[in-house]
């Protein structure tokens, strides 16, 4: 995807990172976010995601390479200068400060007047719903609402870009689930943009226009929720975003967009090529467990006989863990509406998948 | 229905006890296990430390002693109205029981007469010698005779001092006071009155060192908190190596550095940055005393401190760079402010120690620097009063509650934190 210069708010150009002189953290980054979009970086940990927000904030300089803000070099600026707001992984509110002194903190730095800092204060409070709030010390706030104080103090200084970095990882899940549509909306209603790092690859898939998937210091791939799940271009991230299937095998016949990969259990697989290139490649080919048809009266290119290992009932849905084409760690989500009276562990079933669903992609 | 009544009523256990009994029966049992537990060590600082204290805060003003040397002087002495020299009877009973008295009771009971009047101690051993000749009385005019001291009334009144079971005279001469003749209170002669002066002494130390041991202890601390452990580490050694040398090496290895003629003086001659004749007097002063008592003390500022610092966490100070404070500036209003409970615990313990300090001040203290410590040795060893010692021992004792009191109202002692 193309973007000039000017299109682009953040700009990463060539970024090498190195702590240690010997190896590269981040790996000739190049990465471009335009005006008002909600952009994850998402991989595990120590895939370099957390180093490149680091790099934005100022608290990190790169080794070799420039970033931009806005069409303007920031590497010189300190990180006091740069006007970027941040929220922390244990969100840093500072102990000693109300949550009023802790949103005034910024504006005060900014030589605002009193005034003006108590208008702001009470708006950022309201923004997070935390007006009865203001006079508490933060360790007396729930996580959830010390969560808040936090995005509201990233945000009362009207900065133009926000970093968060893992804001959610200290919250339950239910809170976290909350929190994110939390987010997502501020950044709906405001129109800041926001640079987002997780390695929740729900949280980023639930909140982000795009996200860009790390791993060992790079990029693997950059694209909207829908498309990286639907079309990951690696096994790397087809593994890492959703529930995945892979079976093992080598190609065997590339046709243009089209490939056959037989598993070591002999059955051929007519998938998608996309990153093999020669026949006899080791492939792994990655296919959804919702895009498996059990029983199924239609034909698919894909047709094989399974044999039932295990049935989880989760209530919308049915997990089942099949043995087909050499691999037992196949699952396949039957929705709940699917009634079959011979569905029992160790009854053997048919499962039928179109080309099109299934990826052949690298051996990683 | 069933509910309601078993809300009203105390809740039962399914045996039929009530609930808050069985509970308390089941922690009897922990509370009297936890107790064993703990007594060996109750009992230990029993025996070493609250009844040393209580012993010592005894004898500060204990006066029983000298009332078993002459039980029956006190009582015909209660009689007598000052006015005049006391009668026949009070010398007869003073002349018995002088002259049957054990010569270590009595000599015992003349040093605690000396603090009231000097002379009694000189008086009694002469008087006890020569009594034996006396074979009847009456007494007074042979006493007399024996030494003008018996016909001298204010020898007669300082016994006064001495009639009640306690006595505040040990209090007294630990700030320059002391009771008059007529049992009042009145200031030390000039010449005499060196505790007040002590004490000012002390406080101006122990002051000074705490001053010094924050200044250097807090940049050190703060390097030791924030850099990565390889170097930090090393920097701890360099602060502990000196903890675990005996402090009387330390105190002597200050000695040759700094007295006249030592390392410091003589590489500032040698460098030509002084002239031989204008060598520092670092040595044998209060001088000394702050530079070496600075420099032992700066570990019980540099722990405190750097265990505090450690808990705050680096994230503070890059979010208040993030939030477009300068580095000074959020190190004034972030970083100073959450290592307050440091700052307190390692002031409140160098502060502490440094009050009741006696070894560095005595090696290097010379006539200048000595202080309340060392005269508390000086009279628990040379002069064997030990009721001024334990007066001045409580005054110490009752001056660091008044501070910690203090430090609690202003600072809060939650808000300490000693590693």
């Amino acid at each position: 995807m193309y973007m000039s210069q000017k299109d682009s708010f953040v700009k990463f150009e060539k970024v090498d990172k190195s702590y240690d002189g010997e190896i590269l953290v981040v790996k000739d980054l190049n990465l471009d976010v335009p005006k008002g979009e909600f952009l994850t970086m998402l991989g595990p940990s120590g895939s370099g995601k957390t180093t490149v927000l680091m790099m934005l904030a100022g608290f990190e300089t790169p080794t070799s390479g420039e970033i931009y803000l806005d069409g303007n070099p920031i590497s010189s600026i300190p990180p006091n200068k740069r006007g970027i707001g941040m929220v922390f992984q244990n969100y840093a509110l500072f102990p000693h400060m109300t949550v009023k002194e802790n949103l005034a903190f910024p504006l005060e730095v900014r030589k605002m007047q009193k005034s003006q800092i108590d208008e702001k204060v009470g708006n950022a409070l309201a923004m997070v719903e935390l007006q009865d709030f203001g006079n508490r010390m933060p360790l007396q706030l729930s996580g959830g609402q010390q969560q808040r104080v936090a995005l509201a103090r990233s945000l009362v200084f009207e900065p133009r870009l926000v970093l968060m970095d893992e804001p959610l990882g200290a919250l339950d899940k239910n809170l976290r689930e909350q929190m994110q549509y939390e987010i997502k909306h501020i950044h709906e209603k405001i129109g800041i943009t926001v640079v987002y790092v997780t390695h929740d690859q729900s949280e980023a898939l639930t909140m982000s226009n795009r996200i860009a998937v790390f791993n060992d210091g790079k990029i693997q791939q950059i694209s909207s929720p829908d498309i990286l799940y639907e079309k990951p271009n690696s096994s790397f991230v087809a593994q890492f975003i959703g529930e995945n299937n892979q079976l093992k095998g080598k190609v065997k016949s590339i046709n243009g967009e089209n490939c056959i990969v037989t598993t070591e259990s002999g059955d051929d697989i007519h998938a998608l090529k996309i990153n093999v290139n020669n026949n006899g490649d080791g492939s792994l080919v990655s296919l959804r467990p919702e895009r498996v048809a059990i029983n199924s009266s239609e034909s698919f290119e894909n047709n094989f006989e399974a044999k039932v290992k295990e049935l989880i009932y989760l209530g919308d849905h049915i997990r089942s863990r099949v043995e087909v084409c050499g691999n037992d760690q196949f699952i396949v989500k039957i929705p709940n509406s699917y009634k079959e009276a011979n569905l029992k562990e160790g009854s053997t079933v048919k499962l039928s998948w179109k080309a099109s669903d299934s990826r052949a992609l690298d051996l990683n | 229905m069933n509910q309601t009544q078993t809300s009203t009523g105390p809740i039962l256990t399914t045996d039929g006890i009530p609930l808050k009994v069985s509970l308390k029966k089941a922690e009897r049992i922990n509370k009297i296990r936890a107790f064993l537990l703990v007594l060996p060590l109750l009992a230990f600082i029993l025996i070493t430390f609250l009844v040393p204290i209580g012993d010592m805060l005894s004898r500060s003003v204990d006066d029983r002693q000298i009332n078993t040397v002459f039980p029956k002087t006190f009582e015909v002495y209660q009689k007598w109205d000052r006015q005049g020299l006391p009668s026949e009877e009070v010398y007869k009973t003073m002349f018995f029981e002088v002259k049957n008295s054990e010569g270590y009771n009595i000599g015992k009971a003349s040093t605690r007469m000396n603090y009231s009047k000097s002379g009694w101690k000189s008086l009694l051993k002469k008087s006890k010698r020569k009594f034996k000749k006396i074979e009847e009385g009456p007494y007074k005019e042979q006493m007399i005779a024996i030494d003008k001291k018996w016909g001298d009334i204010e020898y007669w009144k300082a016994l006064g001092q001495m009639v009640d079971p306690t006595t505040m005279g040990y209090y007294l001469n630990a700030v320059d006071l002391k009771y008059d003749s007529n049992k009042e209170i009145v200031q030390q002669k000039e010449n005499r009155r060196i505790y007040n002066k002590t004490w000012i002494k002390t406080f101006k130390v122990s002051l000074l060192v705490t001053l010094f041991c924050l200044l250097l202890g807090y940049p050190i601390s703060y390097l030791l908190a924030t850099l990565p452990m390889k170097y930090s580490n090393l920097l701890m050694i360099c602060v502990l190596l000196p903890f675990w040398t005996s402090l009387l090496v330390r105190t002597v290895a200050w000695m040759v550095m700094l007295q006249q003629k030592g390392v410091l003086n003589n590489l500032l001659v040698m460098s030509n940055l002084l002239a031989d004749e204008n060598r520092f007097q670092l040595m044998y002063n209060q001088t000394a005393v702050v530079i070496v008592m600075t420099q032992i003390l700066l570990p019980f500022m540099v722990l405190p401190l750097y265990s505090v610092m450690k808990t705050i966490s680096p994230t503070y100070m890059r979010a208040a760079l993030n939030l477009g404070a300068s580095p000074i500036h959020a190190f004034y209003k972030i970083y100073m402010p959450n290592s307050v409970p440091g700052v307190s615990a390692g002031c409140l313990l160098v502060f502490i120690i440094a009050i009741g300090y006696y070894i560095t001040p005595e090696l290097v203290g010379g006539k200048d620097g000595q202080m309340v410590g060392n005269w508390i040795a000086y009279h628990l060893k040379t002069t064997l009063n030990w009721g001024l010692c334990a007066s001045l021992g409580a005054i110490l004792l009752a001056m660091m509650t008044v501070l910690y009191w203090a430090y609690n109202k202003i600072v809060g002692i939650e808000n300490i934190k000693l590693g």
